[in-house]
Formats: structure tokens, sequence, C-alpha cells
């Protein structure tokens, strides 16, 4: 099978790199372009943790071909942080205990990060909702819920 | 455009041509979050694939006026939610489109896709039936409009034929006093395949109903339009025991299978339960538009 030269913006910035036709999203990130902070769990959509923004809509990386971000725009949870400075959500991560292994923490980040964006006052039942997808065998999500309920407050404080 | 094994075209002409002229195993690609799965677990291993995201009809919500709407087989459900009318016309239609998977989920699924997987238990399939919306589909001999009951003739199969595309829905002008209603049975809270699915569609005058259409998920080889139910709320005023005898209407149409999730008597006796809290529901909505 011929490779396809791909040609995207990933975090803000222009991206090239070739793939086959059944490489995934999250295989390119991972194996291809050094971008390990999507992690790889079910590869089946159900666990989130290779949660990404594809045109601002949330998605799994491993269910998204690594061919269809040609013109898109992907962002990552590298994308995260600027300049060297923590993304509140991510402060409010380590201030609540909101993580322990850490490997669901990056989708987690991502995915309420996506709805911050899109809803800047969730209610605490907003949030469960919208983080059902990603899944957490450590904390127990409510450490989780309080970070991105702290995060929102101050982001509303702040603007 | 054309690179190798994933093709990417822009029109509705350019997708059938790839797709009815492809040698081998060829499929089209909505939001992957079937496709992607059945790849991943070695359940179909495509020579090639056409994605039809990019083809402007199949990502357009068109508004009819009159409630009718047009809506592309690739708009995925958080799409759909963001639309300012759709929802209030065909509620059912859209809470069982998001009730598939999580947000990430769906910032992809669609309705053509769920349709097209043809598994008995797509969400979205009883409500699209219920509504009487009619499927699109183009293909190389032409265009035809097909009910969207006839689509699907068994798990996985479709009579879709070779080169045919789902391109739009087309949901009819929606009567006044009009609503519907899906209503799905998990044995989880979320994330789950329906054990039993239940859509209602039905227009009120006054408290009396003048029309209907009820269809079932799940408890068949497809997603089924139950007409002996609806014929018998038809000009009732949904009163008890007209209910009751459309809920065993209900329940003498599944042909369920047995399985882990559910027995058949089990999916029998709730596929009643549901269609009496279904058309609660759909009435209710239906007063008050
Ligand atoms: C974690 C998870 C949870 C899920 N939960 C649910 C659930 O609760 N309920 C439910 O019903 N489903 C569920 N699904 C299944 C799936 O998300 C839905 O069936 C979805 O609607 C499929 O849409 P898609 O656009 O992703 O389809 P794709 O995967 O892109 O396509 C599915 C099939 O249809 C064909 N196809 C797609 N579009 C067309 C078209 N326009 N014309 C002709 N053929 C076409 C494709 O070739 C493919 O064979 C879940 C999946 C995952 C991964
Ligand atoms: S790895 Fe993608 S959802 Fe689990
Ligand atoms: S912190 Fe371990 S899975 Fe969430």
């Amino acid at each position: 099978m011929s490779k396809i030269h791909v040609t995207t913006k990933i975090n803000g910035e222009e991206t090239e790199y070739l793939c086959q036709p059944y490489d995934t999203m999250l295989d390119v990130l991972r194996n291809q372009l050094n971008l390990t902070g999507s992690k790889e769990v079910c590869s089946s959509g159900d666990c989130g943790a290779c949660s990404v923004t594809l045109n601002n809509r949330l998605v799994c990386s491993c269910l998204m071909l690594a061919a269809e971000a040609e013109g898109k725009e992907i962002n990552t949870i590298e994308g995260m942080t600027k300049n060297g400075n923590f993304h509140i959500l991510q402060k409010k991560f380590l201030e609540h205990a909101a993580l322990q292994c850490g490997i669901c923490t990056p989708g987690m980040l991502v995915a309420a990060k996506s709805l911050l964006d899109k809803n800047p006052s969730p209610t605490e039942t907003e949030i469960r909702f919208w983080l059902a997808g990603n899944l957490c065998r450590c904390t127990g999500y409510d450490k989780i819920v309080r970070a991105v309920q702290a995060a929102s407050d101050e982001m509303k404080e702040k603007a | 455009m054309i690179q190798g094994t994933f093709l990417t075209p822009n029109t509705i002409d350019e997708a059938v041509k790839f797709f009815s002229s492809s040698e081998g195993s060829v499929k089209l690609l909505a939001g992957g979050t079937d496709l992607l799965v059945q790849i991943r677990n070695g359940f179909t291993k495509p020579d090639k694939i056409i994605d039809i995201k990019n083809i402007r009809e199949l990502q357009e919500i068109i508004d009819n006026g009159n409630g009718s709407f047009t809506v592309g087989a690739a708009v995925s459900g958080a799409s759909l939610a963001e639309h300012n009318k759709f929802g209030k016309n065909w509620p059912g239609v859209l809470e069982a489109l998001r009730l598939i998977g999580s947000e990430q989920i769906q910032g992809r699924a669609s309705l053509g896709g769920n349709l097209c997987n043809a598994s008995p238990a797509g969400d979205s399939v009883p409500a699209l039936i219920a509504s009487g919306a009619l499927a699109k589909v183009h293909g190389p001999n032409g265009i035809r409009s097909i009910p969207v009951e006839k689509i699907n003739l068994g798990p996985g199969k479709t009579n879709l034929q070779k080169g045919e595309i789902v391109t739009q829905f087309d949901f009819p002008d929606r009567e006044p006093s009009s609503s519907d209603s899906y209503l799905r049975m998990i044995p989880r809270t979320e994330m789950d395949i329906a054990v039993v699915g239940c859509a209602v569609n039905i227009s009120m005058d006054g408290d009396k109903c003048i029309d209907a259409r009820i269809a079932l998920g799940a408890v068949a080889p497809t997603a089924l339009l139950v007409d002996q139910a609806a014929k018998i709320i038809i000009g009732s005023k949904l009163e008890d025991d007209v209910l009751n005898e459309a809920a065993k209407a209900c329940q003498n149409a599944c042909k369920p299978i047995d399985d882990k999730r559910g027995t058949i008597t089990y999916r029998k006796k709730v596929s009643g339960v549901l269609f009496k809290r279904a058309i609660q529901i759909a009435k209710e909505r239906a007063l008050k538009v």
C-alpha cells in the first residue's frame, strides 16, 4: 500500500507526515510525531484516554484515521501548556489531587477543556455527563469533578 | 485527490463514481465509530476507504419550514444538537442520536452510520423510522428515496446496491400538536447497548390522537415499524385500555433473541412498558407545541 501524505495543523503548528491508510491519528501522534501525551488504553472508543480535538470537536484519536486530518486542526494535551505555564485546569488537577497513576489525565484534561470552552459554567451533572467517556480506575472521579468546578470558578473570576 | 487507498471526494457524484467503480472491498467512512472498531478487531479489512465527510450535502442541516428538515447522513450528534430548531421539532430523533456513546463518540457518530451499520440495536434507527423520514440514496443509477424502515434487511445487511450511498434524511412536515420521543432499556445507566428501544411519533387534536408511528429496536433482526400498535391508538383518546392493547401489539411484534443482556420474555415485556412510557412523553411534548 502506498503511503498517504498529510498536511495538517497540530497545536497550532503546520505539520506533515506520511501514514498508511489504516493508521489511526493516535498511532501517528504517538509513534511518529513523538506526542505521547495522548494515551492508548482500549483502542475502541470506550475510555477517552486518547481524547483530542479535531476542528474544536472532542473525539477519540483511536477512532480516527490519521489520513482524515488533512487540512484540519488537531489539538492535543501537548498544546495545553502555553509558554511553559500550566493551564488553570492543569493547576486545579494538581491542587485537588485529581490524579493518581495519571494515565487517564491527559484525556480528562482535553475533555474538560473542551467542555469549559463550550460551557464556562457547567453544573456538576453537566461535568459528569461530559466526562462519562473518560474512564479513571484510580480517583473515583470526585476529585476530578471538583477540580473542573474550581477551574471553571477561577476562569470566570479572571474573565 | 486520489491517494492510494484512502479517498476523500468532495461531491456526491465523485463519491458514487469511486464507490461503484472500485474493485475489491470498499468501505464508506462517516464518523468511523463503528468502522474503525471493526477494522481494529479484524472484522473487516477494506482495500479502499472512501471518507464521505467532506461532501457538503452530507454535512448540511436544512430547515425546510413547517417542521420539515433535510439532514446530511454524516452530520454528527454533537453538531445536530447545536442546531437551534431541529431538536424542537424532532426531540425524539435527537435524543435517540444523542444516546449514542460519550461526548467523544458524539463528535463523530452520524445517523447514516448508525443506520447503515445495520445493528438491530442502533438507537437512532427506531426514531428515524417513527419520524417517517425518507433516506435519500445516490447510486450509479440515479437517486432513490426510501422509507428508513426499508433500508436494513438483517444484522449487518442493508438493501443498498453496489455504489449506493445514503446522502440525506428528509423529515416530513410537522402537523400542529405533533412530537416524538425515544426510550431505551439498558442494564447500566450509560454507555451500553439497548436491550429494547422504543420510538413514538404522534399527532394530537385536543385529547384525541389523530396520527401515530411506533417503532421498536433490538427486539428483531432489524428495527420494526409496528403498524398494528399505531392502528389501535389512532382515533382514540389514549385511554389506559387502548394503551394496554397497543402495548400487547408491540409485544407480539417482537422476534427477539435470548442473550446475556435479556431473555425473550424480558425483552417482550419491556417493549410494552417502554411503549407506554414513550407515548406519554411524546403526548406531553405534542400538547405543548
Ligand atoms: C464507545 C462506543 C459507544 C457506542 N454506543 C452506541 C450506542 O449507545 N447506541 C448505538 O446505536 N450505537 C453506539 N455505538 C456505535 C456507533 O457509534 C453508531 O452506530 C454510530 O452512529 C455510527 O456512525 P458513524 O458515522 O461513526 O459510522 P461509521 O463507522 O463511519 O459507519 C458505519 C457503517 O455504515 C456505513 N456507512 C456510513 N455512512 C454511510 C452512508 N451515508 N451511506 C451508506 N453507508 C454508510 C459504513 O461504511 C460502515 O459500514 C457506539 C460506538 C462506540 C465506539
Ligand atoms: S484508547 Fe481511544 S478511547 Fe480508549
Ligand atoms: S488517575 Fe489512574 S486512571 Fe485516572
